[in-house]
């Protein structure tokens, strides 16, 4: 009961932040200091966000995006979790990967982009590459953590009652990483998705809602930019929120692994 | 059940400082269904023995024989308490956490919810088969590390000061507890403590021990009835008696606070 107020709670105060940072906009623009054409009012991007729905080639765009940042998002998970594991597991598989983890994560995915198009072309496969690239290093990297910080208590315990390495691994260091490796499929979902709008901006054509930004600052269409911007946050927000939020309440909040911040 | 013997078994640690002794040549015999508690100040090799019974550590030198079989590594016939709370899987319920032991032998899942349910009855814990450990006390959780222990049906009961941590009251329940548990169940118990009037509450026998190296000092039987009265006379003569011992023991090392009443 107290845990849904708590909810509530938090969502009027999301609600309120949002309205008063929505104002200040709406100010800004009808201060009549900027051309409306640059800074559009609040109720014109709301109706071409409603007329891009309407007409289907919003949610196209985006299904277009979503597609390529789960297709990306799934195979870094696929890449990462076993690799993490292994680092964790076997000291040469960590002296191998962590200086290239070391190099290689802090290279933004953006500045790949020109060079994966030579390598790959225009369209899914180079956006769907950078995605990888951008989401596998987090999962690794947190999946290495998360096995590195099991409760050797666990092991002995599991041990001493007879598990085996197969069992030990399925039913005591995968729910014992389990917070780390759900951190780490939310930072590795956030830069995969932060990748695929700016991949899409020079890899993609014609579809997707990074193109569409893109596309748009031709023909000075600051509406349409401002709505897939809300498209892109919205469905960020809906990913981090409602995906990955019930997935750590259901597990590791409910299993008192993680707990809420207080206050 | 079963009984144990410990021949001459010695153990070195490898420190960054050097070559530490962490018990030497200590031999010991253990009856079937006897109740012994190990007690000694902290660094006299007592928990470094357990874990060596446990089959966590390798001896360096000597053996122990389990029913007659010669410990190598961690084995089902022998069930392990730890002091820590963060022993049980958090991400499995008081049932799942009794269960795993089971589920490791291969008992169908009726089967071992079924004697689950039975071990948790047996630490009182019926209600709570259902609650993941964050939600139970610490006394609570350490009952449902008992009952994980006993599961599986061994026949060596190992405990590595269990109630250390816990509040004085609670631990006075719970050594009643684990009394009526023992006398139920009737398995060959080691525990470890270095709380003297809970070594006299539960043991048949005490054994006493030094550090530098961790050797057996000596070993006092305790003939008292069950269930034992804290406050008879009896009763605190062998407390004195044991604590005499141990005052004995860390005369040589330093301050005296091997009084058994000092906290965890």
């Amino acid at each position: 009961m107290i845990e849904s107020r708590q909810r509530r709670l938090s969502m009027v105060r999301g609600v309120l932040s949002l309205s008063v940072a929505a104002a200040l906009y709406e100010l800004t623009a009808r201060s009549g200091y900027f051309a409306p054409a640059l800074l559009p009012t609040l109720p014109t991007i709301a109706r071409t966000l409603v007329a891009t729905i309407a007409d289907g080639s919003m949610i196209e765009h985006a299904a277009f995006t979503l597609y390529r940042v789960m297709f990306g998002f799934a195979l870094a998970v696929v890449v990462g979790l076993p690799l993490g594991i292994l680092m964790a597991r076997f000291a040469r598989v960590e002296h191998f990967f962590l200086p290239l983890i070391s190099a290689l994560m802090p290279i933004p995915s953006f500045a790949l982009v020109p060079l994966f198009m030579l390598w790959f072309g225009i369209g899914n496969l180079t956006t769907i590459l950078i995605v990888f690239y951008a989401a596998t290093f987090p999962m690794m990297f947190n999946t290495w953590s998360g096995v590195r910080s099991v409760n050797p208590l666990w092991l002995r315990a599991a041990g001493a009652m007879g598990a085996d390495e197969h069992r030990l691994f399925w039913k005591v260091i995968i729910p014992g990483a389990s917070p780390f490796i759900i951190t780490g499929m939310r930072q590795a979902f956030l830069r995969a998705w932060i990748a695929v709008v700016g991949a899409e901006m020079i890899a993609a054509s014609d579809w997707g809602l990074g193109w569409v930004i893109f596309d748009a600052k031709e023909f000075l269409n600051t509406d349409v930019m401002l709505a897939s911007l809300i498209v892109i946050g919205m469905i960020g927000f809906v990913f981090e929120r409602f995906i990955f939020g019930s997935l750590e309440r259901m597990t590791v909040m409910r299993w008192g692994m993680v707990r809420a911040a207080k206050g | 059940m079963v009984p144990i013997e410990i021949r001459d078994v010695s153990l070195i640690y490898d420190t960054p400082g050097g070559k530490v002794p962490g018990v030497k040549d200590v031999s010991l015999n253990i009856g079937a269904s006897e109740f012994v508690c190990i007690v000694g100040p902290s660094g006299c090799g007592k928990s470094t023995l357990l874990n060596i019974i446990a089959g966590f550590l390798a001896p360096a030198a000597g053996e122990i024989l389990i029913g007659g079989k010669k410990v190598d590594g961690h084995g089902m016939d022998r069930g392990v308490v730890f002091q820590d709370f963060a022993q049980l899987f958090p991400w499995r319920t008081a049932l799942g956490n009794v269960s795993f032991g089971l589920e490791m032998k291969g008992v169908p899942k009726d089967e071992r919810d079924k004697i689950a349910r039975e071990q948790l009855r047996l630490v009182k814990l019926e209600k709570f088969t259902a609650s993941y450990p964050h939600h139970l006390s610490g006394g609570m959780q350490q009952r449902v590390a008992i009952a994980r222990a006993l599961a599986y049906n061994p026949s060596v009961l190992l405990m590595d000061e269990p109630f250390a941590a816990l509040d004085a009251l609670t631990r006075d329940d719970m050594q009643r507890l684990l009394a009526d548990v023992w006398r139920e169940t009737r398995k060959t118990v080691i525990y470890v403590t270095h709380n003297v009037s809970e070594a006299v509450y539960l043991a048949d026998r005490v054994i006493v021990m030094t550090p530098h190296p961790g050797t057996i000092k000596t070993e006092i039987r305790i003939p008292l009835p069950r269930p034992r009265d804290p406050l008879s006379v009896q009763f605190l003569d062998f407390q004195k008696d044991l604590l005499r011992h141990l005052g004995h023991a860390t005369d040589a090392s330093g301050p005296q606070k091997a009084n058994g009443k000092t906290t965890a």
